[in-house]
């Protein structure tokens, strides 16, 4: 096997990957497509990078790659611009003042937080969105969307696992 | 030479609040854009040129993307149509009955219907122009439900055109760029639509929410709806025509009265974009072209010109004008 480098993380690895990745599956899953009758959820992919980069280390660029993030979401689903950054970074800023106590937890249990900073960012959304229109989106609408979110903790578990490690100065 | 074998290698900045003041920065630019981006009272299309932008973008990458996963979907839906082949058909053919004697009932009503228009001198309105477009980005979250389209203003497509599908209204198109248009369907949280319940005539305005079924909102009339009332738009200020259908009213989850809306009984794939500006373009144009009034120097202003002396009056200078 192997051993993994260690040393300062290549920023096109650990930032630019994940969310060039968080882009097209954002754009996959907005084309009109029906299977069996049934459109195919939306979730928000960039919960996944931005639960997993609280995690993995302290570092300036993680908000403004989860600006950049929200903005590319805004304009793709055609919300406010804004609505989307504030939501991811509402959850990485929950995730990652907590950052301490969460390094080294099992997986139930980040899996847990993770559900817990999705429904934070989407709270935001919601928020945000009802004073922007006046009135209360579809709870129900926000409850799917949290849902097909939270289950997405996979994704940023690799994250973790790939890069948590890789430099020695936050372990 | 990089930074670390330098002589600032052993400095330690402190990451955690540099993070935490980067995240700050972010948090406030963010904040900055919901504020500056509001629309309505706001300051509307702030940031037009950036969405135009992204969409005419988006559009053609969402056409190239969208191919494959039709055809994957298309596939699925053959294998359903051929799993289901006899329980459709049996369906159809229930269908089909019911809708014979429907037939000659709308046959007869259609024949009643053009003598009682002769008799009344009724003027119908003329068909509207319209532009057929496939979908390519469908957004459909609790924030936002829009689709983009691919025909713009190269195709005569403005701001406010209603957009159908073949079953029935979708929305409407909220922005357009070239090539692509944004259509804000009727769930949108921002959607508002004038409405009339078909069989009271009584008028709503359908309330979009995020969720698949659009509130009925200031109801005004006194009748208590029914489930499966008709939904048609009323034409209310203009911004629609007056009886494309809707859909059908439904009593939601939470005791609100809401709408099943018609467009959902089929995948939304191709669209009618009506060109519809306002309600001059389905008036007679010859009605609306200006006059030039009869003058009002009679000589004897004490007496007003009989009916029958008027056009006599009128016709006077074209006798004398002609040859």
């Amino acid at each position: 096997m192997n051993a993994r480098p260690i040393g300062p993380m290549p920023w096109t690895l650990w930032l630019a990957a994940p969310m060039a990745l968080c882009m097209a599956a954002s754009l996959i899953f907005a084309t009109p497509a029906r299977a069996f009758g049934l459109q195919a959820p939306e979730p928000v992919f960039a919960l996944a990078p931005a639960f997993a980069w609280a995690m993995i280390r302290p570092s300036v660029w993680p908000p403004l790659a989860l600006l950049m993030l929200g903005l590319f979401q805004d304009l793709l689903w055609g919300t406010p611009l804004g609505l989307w950054p504030l939501c991811l970074l509402a959850a990485y800023g929950f995730i990652f003042s907590f950052r301490a106590i969460l390094v080294g937890q099992e997986f139930w249990a980040l899996w847990a937080w993770y559900a817990l900073a999705c429904g934070l960012g989407l709270g935001v959304g919601l928020l945000t969105i009802s004073l922007e229109a006046g009135h209360v989106p579809s709870p129900m609408g926000v409850a799917w969307q949290w849902l097909v979110s939270a289950i997405l903790f996979p994704f940023a578990w690799r994250l973790i696992e790939r890069y948590e490690d890789q430099d020695v100065r936050f372990r | 030479m990089s930074l670390r074998d330098g002589p600032f290698g052993d400095i330690k900045p402190p990451l955690a609040w540099l993070t935490r003041i980067a995240l700050a920065l972010a948090v406030m630019a963010a904040i900055a854009l919901v504020i500056t981006d509001r629309g309505g009272t706001g300051r509307p299309g702030a940031y037009l040129a950036a969405r135009r932008t992204a969409d005419s973008v988006t559009g053609p990458v969402g056409g190239v993307m969208s191919a494959p996963v039709r055809w994957v979907g298309d596939g699925f839906d053959s294998v359903r149509g051929y799993v289901f082949a006899g329980s459709q058909n049996r369906e159809l053919r229930r269908e089909l009955a019911a809708a014979s004697s429907w037939r000659d009932e709308a046959l007869a009503l259609r024949g009643e219907n053009a003598r009682l228009r002769a008799m009344l001198g009724v003027k119908t309105d003329p068909p509207l122009p319209m532009v057929f477009a496939r979908t390519v980005i469908d957004t459909r979250g609790p924030f936002a439900n829009s689709r983009l389209a691919d025909a713009g203003a190269d195709r005569g497509v403005t701001e406010g055109n209603p957009v159908m599908s073949d079953h029935g209204l979708v929305g409407r198109v909220a922005g357009v760029a070239d090539h692509v248009s944004r259509i804000l369907l009727l769930t949108d949280i921002e959607s508002r639509t004038p409405v009339l319940i078909a069989r009271t005539n009584g008028r709503a305005i359908l309330t979009g929410d995020g969720g698949p079924n659009p509130a009925l909102a200031y109801l005004r009339n006194h009748d208590p709806l029914r489930d499966g009332d008709r939904v048609l738009t009323s034409g209310d200020g203009g911004v629609l025509p007056r009886g494309l259908p809707v859909g059908a009213v439904v009593k939601g989850y939470d005791g609100a009265w809401r709408v099943a809306l018609d467009s959902d009984a089929a995948p939304i794939d191709f669209v009618r974009i009506l060109l519809f500006k306002d309600f001059s373009q389905i008036a007679p144009t010859a009605a609306l072209a200006p006059t030039t009034l009869p003058s009002t120097a009679t000589g004897a202003p004490d007496t007003p010109p009989t009916p029958a002396a008027a056009p006599a009056k009128s016709a006077a200078p074209a006798k004398a004008s002609a040859p």
